[in-house]
Parts: structure tokens; C-alpha cells; sequence
């Protein structure tokens, strides 16, 4: 690096809302999310794409924030946890992981949260295992697993009533 | 009145910022004018400084800072917890892989990196001891300065310190059989998913310092003496840890930032990436010898142990671990004649320090599979070699301590029952179970203050960390139950030294015996001054009337503590205040300092299954069952208890930090440092809870959150041991462990009826 950051124009909407930004090259979406637009529900962690703490979705498709630079995200449709509640009101996954106590120190949380819903979207009746391979690139050190399958399948099975 | 939240699974106080993003973890605190800051480390386990240039770095635009030891007060202040003997910063000298040498703070994270990557360290690496048979060498180098413990006979030697208990008379004991194995326990790391977090700001002639902390008023001691400042002048944030596990219990780089902070006079963060987390925290691996004598009928006649752990470059907390963790070794059985010897080995690892279950995995993993081994040479059943010799409730275990504080027959046939012990085994299937005991406190002191608000609504103040055990819901279940408040109305506030009063550490399962109490005292204090509003309202004596639970009664009457609040207060409005305290003074005689406030006391059976071609365990079955008095909060017992169970199978299974031939941790990080994924849990999980009452916490409640972690590996290994006949006495289990072993056994253990491939 020779002391002069290169930056590019993007244009991204962030849970619902248009944002155009400066961003370095070099920063990652996830970068941009917590430091240009303090959006720190996501959250830090591994840098290589191992724990899923940083876990959004980008046009409708689960990604981990850590590993696509900011320039990639030009033009996308960014989910992330801030924008799961609608109207202050949780929205269902939100509120089934309280009822069934999928967290504990909550760090993991809004990864877990958003690769639910990346799962909910792609396969709306998963069964355990689906759930299982779902959210297998999210850690919970918690161990709160059980829960969280708990918590995606009483959702789901919301769903289909 | 509102039904009792005592023992249901009201949502977790504090959930809906964790659902929503909106929990603030160090990371997230957002501070004007905050400088980022890096680490400079040098990548060997241990070099001699001969110089640093910092020229470079401080041109690079937006760097700010640039400190080295040189930087700091002479000579280098020291820290811990037990041993003032971790330098703020590396001086002359780097003791461990990832040993800070300088920290560079910044505008911005960028700048920092690059100026850290242009601090020039000129070193030389010098030889480093990682294992106990290095460290134990008697041409050894030295880890520690012998200065550092003067008039400590062992200072030429890496022997840190050794830890003696006895009773009974082991030579005169009479056995029939012996047996004698030596088991091994890796290194592992807690891998809490937040990584550490630390940021320190000048503040009103102080400082204030934020951390992911468990202990924030230890670390307010520590911070004032090294900075020569009153307490009051040393603020100490804790934003709720992002996982702990023992991890944050204790200073790491909180001084050094605090030194940084000051030095630039703006604050400072450093947020640490996984890799330089996992060198910052650990577990002492150990090495354990257990000679175990058994009587003809099963009964223990003696164990002899002898645990060496290697703890780190500094003593950190490991040496109490060593201590704590080895003293209950011989387990919750009345065995005549005790021997337990234990040592803390120095090494040029990182240190080590508190990890759920503090040193007690490591002893319990070698002591029970010991007794299986005896039970299968004697031919006795190894459930019934347990009920033989488990301690029953009063019995004096470990002669100088508290007796056994339940009833823990019930809790070992519970989880045999439900692991079907006894049944008839699929092939290729073997089970195991084995039970764990862990000392709880032996001091504590607790503080607390409770306010009842004009409208009914309660904030509580207690100084412990909610790090995931949601300790915070079970604070706000307790002022629920006195207060008659709902629950939504209760606000629990914690994790700042200036407005919290004092708390002494959130360990060893502590808070809901400790805090808890300290709560329930405040709220009666509460209680007692409605009791005093009711008679002057009423124009009664206060002898007749009683307040608990949210209801007072009066003579023929009963009203709802609001009821009496309101007019009582009057006019003016205000509020109600009670203070509580929980104390529990040591024991200078005591082998440990104090007896035990009560015991952790764990079953675990495991079912499992053995892929003889490629030594892949599954886990068919995982029962845990623990002894915890009364769960004040039924899913949080349970969370806490699975939440352990799956972190022991980590340890079991595939955890292990992976040294090169110079000290330096090969597998830093989460690709090649592996923790349980949803991929890798028990195809069933059944936990369950022993209620009886009987412990010394709220509505008889007994610590728990560590217990379920203890007696993992030995129950998993039992199965193992069965399904194939080869008994393994290193941990973690992994598929090649096993694989080499079944091909060293050779055949087939279950040959012909569950043959899957190659035998």
C-alpha cells in the first residue's frame, strides 16, 4: 500500500434505503457496512468466511459480508439484521429465536438471523436436515444449535398454516 | 397477581437488542475521535529484541502513535491476576507466539495496519519450550526470570508451582487391583465468537476503559496500580461479552491500550482479529498419571494423581486452575485414600487461563476413564461401579470441604435410565457415562442495589457480566417474584464501574448463588420498608403484617405491593431503594482458600457409533443430566447445559492447537483450528435437570453453565471403548486417532455383523 487509498463511487440500497458512497477499493462490504454506514449489527469475526458472523444477504442471496469487497456490491439489493424488524415490530424469525431461546450472548445472532432467512426464501418447508446444511457456515460457540433449528422450523411451520 | 416466573422460560432480558442487531459489544461503541490501533508481533515462539525502529511507521498519514516499551514507565510495569508478572508490553524479550512487541494507533484501521507493518524488529529467535517433556529438561531455558519469585526454591525451574492434596494413607491402602494409565489433554482455545475488544479514553483526570471483560472490577484494580490512580478515577465499561467461556475473566491488553490512550491523549481501540485471540487465550493442555486401587467388591480403595499442566509464558490465572481443577480429581465418590499431585509448567505458549470448567476436564477425563478400566477388570458393570462408591448426600467426600450437597445417585441413574443402560446395542455402537464435579466458589463478595420506581417498575444494579448465560434474566426473575413486577417493567443494569456498585468476579457458575442472593436481600430490604408504608397507612403494627412474593397481608386482607407503593410514596412521588450484599469470606486453613459454596455435579452418558473404515465417531445419543437445585429459568438451564455438552464434544472430537518444531501455532484461525458446526452435533441431545431445592441460591437454586462441559470425553471415549475394544487415552478423538488405533487393535470388533467396507 503506498499511502494513497484508491476509492470508487458505488450505489447500494441497504434495507430498503439508497445509499451512494466513497468506498476503498480495498474494504470489504463488510467494512462498509459497520465503519462507513455504523450498521454494526454485523458482525466480525473470522475474515475468511469460516464463522458466518457476518452473514447478510445481497440480491436476495446469502453472503459473507467479510468476503466481497464493496465495489462487488455496486448496485445490489443489501439485507442486513437492521433491516429485518418492520415498523418496530420483529419479524417472525426475530421473535421465534427469543421464544425458543436460540441466543445466548447473541453475537452470532444476526448471522444465524440472516442465514435463516437466505434459507426461509430458498426453501420455505426445509426439515431439520435442510436447516441443519442451511446454516452449517454459521458457528455458535454458545452452542444454542438446537434452538436455532427449533426456532427456523417453528417458523417454517408458521408459514405453511 | 402475576403467575411466578420461578422455574418457566420467560424471553431472555436483553433479547431483543441480540435479535436486532442493536446490542452494543466493544466493537460497536461508537467514540468520537477514536484511534484504531494494531499489533506489531513477531512470528516465533520466542526472540530476543535487539531493536525496533519506528521511524517509518510514524510517517505513514493518519498514524498517530507509535509506542514500544521504550515508551513506557522503567522498569516495565507488571500485571495479573495472581503473579505480577505479564509485561504491559514485551521487553527485551517475546515469551510466546503473537507476543505483542509494539501497538501502532491510528485515523483508521488502515492506517495503523500499514504503519505496523513498517515497525522493523530487529530479533534473534531464541530456543522455546512448548511441551511438558521440553519444559520439564533440566537443560531447559528458563521461562521465567528468576527475579520475577525470589525465595521460591522452584525459580530455577519452570516449574511454576505445585499443589498437594491429601488424606487417608495411600501405601497402607488395601487394594486388589490396580490400574495405572496416562492420559493427555490438549491445548485448546475458547474461540468466544466475539474476538477480543478493548478501548481506553482519557477521562476526568483518569481513564475509562472498555472491554469485553467478565471481571471489570478486578480489572479496575489492576488498571489503578498500574496507572497510580484512585479507583474512582479508573472507569471500567463492560458492554456484554460476545461469548467468555473463562476467556475475559482477566486483564490482557487493557493496560497497554490504557498506556496507549494516554500517551496519545484521545482514545484508542483495539479489536483483536480470531488469529491474535487464540493466541491470547487458551487451555492448559495436561498430562495425567492415575494409579487407581480398587477393592475385590468395586469399592476405590485409593487414586493416586498426578496432573502436570502446561500453563504459559505468564501465570495469568492458570495457576489457580491447576489448583482448583486438580483438588476434586478423585470425583464425587468416597475413596479412602487420596493422593493428588499437581503441577503448573511454564512454557513459551500463550498463557493460559480460566476455561469453563477451570483444570477440572482435564484431571476428570484421565480419573474416570480409570475407573472404567478397573471396572472391566474386575467384570463389574461400570454404572454399578459408580452407585458403589458415589458419595451420598452428607457424606464428608473430601474430608476438609463441604459435604455432598445433593443427591447425586439420583442424577447418575437418571441419565443412565435415559441413555438405556443396559439395553441390548446396535453393532458398532458402544455407550459410556461418567460424572463430573467441579468446586463452586470459595469467595465471593457481591454487591447489589435495587430501585422500585414510583410506578412499579424496577431497575436493578449487579455487577456481574452477562456473557450469554443470562444472568441479567435471572436477576429480573428474582425482583419479578419479590417485587410483583412484570417482568417487561425490570431493567437490569450492569457493566460500568462508576455506576454499578461492586461485584467480585463472574465466575465458577457463581452469579445466580452470589448475585442472586445479593438481589433477593435488596428486594427484601424493599419489602421490609413496604412492610414499614403499610402499617403507618394502615395504622397497624408491622408485626402483623408480612410482604413477600409482591403481596402484602394484612390482618384479614391482602394487597398488591403497588397497592401500599403508591400512597405510600405519596405526593412527591420517589422511590423505594434496598441494598444487598453477598459474602463469603475464604478460609486461610482451607486447601483452596474456601470451602465449596456448593458443588457442579454432572452426569453424562453418550451413545455412539464407530465408522470402523474411516474412525468417524458419531455421537447417536448425548444425555446430560445435572444436579442444579431449582432452574429459575427452565431454557436457560437448558441452553447453558447442551451449550456445554457441545463444547465438550469439541474438545473430544477435533479441537487441538497444532505446534510447528519452533513453537509457532500452525492452525491460528477458524479454517484449521475446527469448533462444532451444526454438521457435527449428537443425532440426539437429551438434557435434564435434578430439582430437589437443596443448594444455597435463590429459591434453592445451585450454580450451573459449567458442569455438563466436565465428564465429556469420558463418557464419548467409554462409547468408543465399547463399540470397537480399543480404549484411547489422548484427546481429541479424531478420525485418524481412532482409524491408527483400530488398525493397531487389527480384526474387527463387532466383525461380520455391521460390516460397512474393508475390515
Amino acid at each position: 500500500m503506498s499511502g494513497v487509498i484508491k476509492t470508487l463511487p458505488i450505489e447500494i440500497t441497504v434495507n430498503g434505503r439508497r445509499r451512494t458512497l466513497e468506498v476503498a477499493v480495498h474494504h470489504t462490504l463488510l467494512d462498509v457496512l459497520r465503519e462507513d454506514l455504523e450498521l454494526t449489527g454485523t458482525k466480525e469475526c473470522c475474515l475468511v468466511g469460516e464463522c458466518g458472523a457476518c452473514t447478510v444477504m445481497v440480491d436476495g442471496r446469502i453472503v459473507d459480508s467479510c468476503l466481497m469487497l464493496a465495489v462487488e456490491a455496486d448496485g445490489a439489493e443489501i439485507l442486513t439484521v437492521e433491516g429485518l424488524a418492520r415498523d418496530g415490530h420483529l419479524n417472525p424469525l426475530q421473535q421465534a429465536f427469543l421464544d425458543k431461546g436460540a441466543v445466548q450472548c447473541g453475537f452470532c445472532t444476526p448471522g444465524q438471523l440472516m442465514a435463516a432467512q437466505a434459507l426461509l426464501v430458498e426453501n420455505p418447508h426445509p426439515n431439520v436436515a435442510e436447516v441443519q446444511e442451511g446454516l452449517a457456515g454459521n458457528l455458535c460457540r454458545c452452542g444454542c444449535y438446537y434452538q436455532i433449528f427449533e426456532a427456523v422450523l417453528s417458523v417454517a411451520e408458521a408459514g405453511s398454516r | 397477581m402475576s403467575a411466578s416466573s420461578i422455574g418457566s422460560s420467560p424471553n431472555r432480558v436483553g433479547g431483543i437488542g441480540r435479535v436486532s442487531g442493536l446490542q452494543e459489544y466493544v466493537a460497536d461503541v461508537r467514540l468520537a475521535g477514536v484511534l484504531e490501533a494494531k499489533l506489531v508481533t513477531l512470528d516465533c515462539a520466542r526472540a530476543k529484541i535487539i531493536s525496533i525502529d519506528t521511524s517509518e511507521a510514524e510517517q505513514v498519514p493518519g498514524v498517530r502513535l507509535v509506542m514500544t516499551a521504550a515508551d513506557l514507565p522503567q522498569p516495565m510495569p507488571r500485571f495479573g491476576p495472581q503473579l505480577e508478572d505479564r509485561p504491559v508490553i514485551a521487553v527485551d524479550e517475546t515469551k510466546y507466539h503473537g507476543e505483542p512487541v509494539a501497538i501502532v494507533a491510528a485515523d483508521t484501521k488502515d492506517a495503523a495496519e500499514e504503519g505496523a507493518r513498517l515497525v522493523h524488529v530487529e530479533y534473534e529467535e531464541l530456543p522455546a519450550v512448548f511441551t511438558l517433556a521440553a519444559a520439564l529438561d533440566p537443560d531447559a531455558p528458563l521461562v521465567q526470570d528468576p527475579s520475577l519469585r525470589p525465595k521460591d526454591p522452584l525459580a530455577s525451574t519452570n516449574v511454576l508451582r505445585e499443589h498437594h492434596v491429601d488424606w487417608g494413607d495411600i501405601e497402607a491402602a488395601h487394594a486388589d487391583v490396580v490400574v495405572e494409565n496416562t492420559y493427555s489433554f490438549p491445548i485448546v482455545t475458547h474461540f468466544a465468537i466475539e474476538p477480543h475488544a478493548f478501548i481506553a479514553a482519557p477521562d476526568d483526570n483518569g481513564i475509562a476503559v472498555w472491554s469485553s471483560i467478565q471481571h471489570p472490577y478486578w480489572l479496575q484494580r489492576i488498571l489503578a496500580k498500574l496507572l497510580d490512580l484512585p479507583l474512582s478515577k479508573v472507569r471500567v465499561l463492560a458492554p456484554d461479552p460476545g461469548g467468555a467461556f473463562g476467556g475475559k475473566q482477566h486483564a490482557k491488553y487493557e493496560p497497554l491500550v490504557a498506556f496507549a490512550a494516554i500517551r496519545a491523549g484521545r482514545p484508542v481501540r483495539l479489536v483483536l482479529s480470531l488469529e491474535q485471540t487464540f493466541q491470547a487465550v487458551r487451555r492448559a493442555a495436561t498430562e495425567i498419571r492415575v494409579r487407581t486401587g480398587f477393592t475385590i467388591d468395586g469399592k476405590l480403595a485409593f487414586q493416586d494423581i498426578k496432573a502436570d499442566y502446561l500453563i504459559g509464558a505468564y501465570c495469568d490465572i492458570a495457576d489457580r486452575v491447576v489448583g482448583k481443577g486438580s483438588y476434586p480429581g478423585a470425583g464425587p465418590y468416597n475413596v479412602p485414600a487420596v493422593r493428588i499431585f499437581a503441577r503448573s509448567i511454564l512454557s513459551h505458549t500463550t498463557p493460559s487461563t480460566a476455561f469453563r470448567g477451570f483444570g477440572n476436564p482435564q484431571v476428570n477425563w484421565a480419573v474416570e476413564s480409570n475407573i472404567d478400566e478397573g471396572a472391566r477388570v474386575l467384570g463389574i458393570d461400570r454404572l454399578e461401579i459408580r452407585l458403589r462408591n458415589l458419595a451420598r448426600k452428607g457424606d464428608p467426600f473430601i474430608p476438609f470441604d463441604t459435604p455432598a450437597d445433593g443427591d447425586w445417585e439420583q442424577t447418575l441413574r437418571r441419565a443412565a435410565e435415559m441413555i438405556e443402560w443396559g439395553k441390548p446395542l446396535a453393532p458398532g455402537h458402544g455407550r459410556g457415562i461418567a460424572l463430573g464435579i467441579k468446586s463452586g466458589p470459595t469467595t465471593g463478595l457481591s454487591y447489589s442495589t435495587v430501585r422500585l420506581l414510583a410506578d412499579g417498575s424496577v431497575a436493578i444494579y449487579a455487577g456481574t457480566s452477562d456473557m450469554g448465560q443470562g444472568a441479567r434474566t435471572i436477576f429480573a426473575q428474582i425482583a419479578a417474584e419479590e417485587l410483583g413486577a412484570p417482568l417487561d417493567a425490570i431493567r437490569v443494569v450492569m457493566g460500568d464501574t462508576a455506576i454499578v456498585p461492586y461485584d467480585q468476579q463472574t465466575s465458577a457458575s457463581r452469579s445466580t448463588v452470589l448475585m442472586g442472593n445479593s438481589v433477593l436481600k435488596a428486594c427484601s430490604s424493599i419489602q421490609a420498608q413496604i412492610r414499614t408504608m403499610a402499617a403507618r397507612l394502615h395504622g397497624i403494627d408491622e408485626s402483623a403484617i408480612t410482604v413477600e412474593r409482591g403481596v402484602v397481608r394484612l390482618p384479614g386482607r391482602e394487597l398488591r405491593l403497588m397497592e401500599v407503593l403508591k400512597p405510600g410514596l405519596g405526593k412527591l412521588g420517589g422511590e423505594l431503594i434496598g441494598n444487598g450484599e453477598t459474602r463469603k469470606d475464604g478460609d486461610a486453613d482451607h486447601p483452596l482458600g474456601g470451602a465449596a459454596a456448593f458443588f457442579e455435579l454432572n452426569c453424562t452418558a453418550v451413545e455412539a457409533e464407530v465408522d470402523e473404515g474411516t474412525g468417524d465417531i458419531s455421537i447417536v445419543r448425548h444425555v446430560t443430566v445435572s444436579d442444579v437445585g431449582t432452574a429459575i429459568n427452565r431454557l436457560q438451564v437448558q441452553m447453558q447445559d447442551e451449550g456445554a455438552a457441545i463444547m465438550g464434544l469439541g474438545h473430544t472430537l477435533m479441537e487441538h492447537f497444532i505446534y510447528d518444531e519452533t513453537g509457532r501455532i500452525r492452525n491460528l484461525g477458524a479454517i484449521d483450528y475446527r469448533i462444532p458446526t451444526t454438521m457435527d452435533l449428537p443425532l440426539e441431545m437429551r438434557s435434564e435437570t435434578i430439582e430437589n431445592a437443596d443448594g444455597p441460591g435463590p429459591y434453592g437454586a445451585k450454580g450451573m453453565s459449567e458442569g455438563a462441559l466436565l465428564c465429556v470425553a469420558a463418557a464419548t471415549a467409554a462409547a468408543v471403548r465399547e463399540a470397537t475394544g480399543v480404549a484411547i487415552r489422548d484427546l481429541p478423538l479424531t478420525p485418524e486417532r481412532v482409524w491408527r488405533a483400530l488398525r493397531e487393535r487389527g480384526g474387527r470388533a463387532n466383525a461380520g455383523t455391521n460390516d460397512d467396507g474393508e475390515s
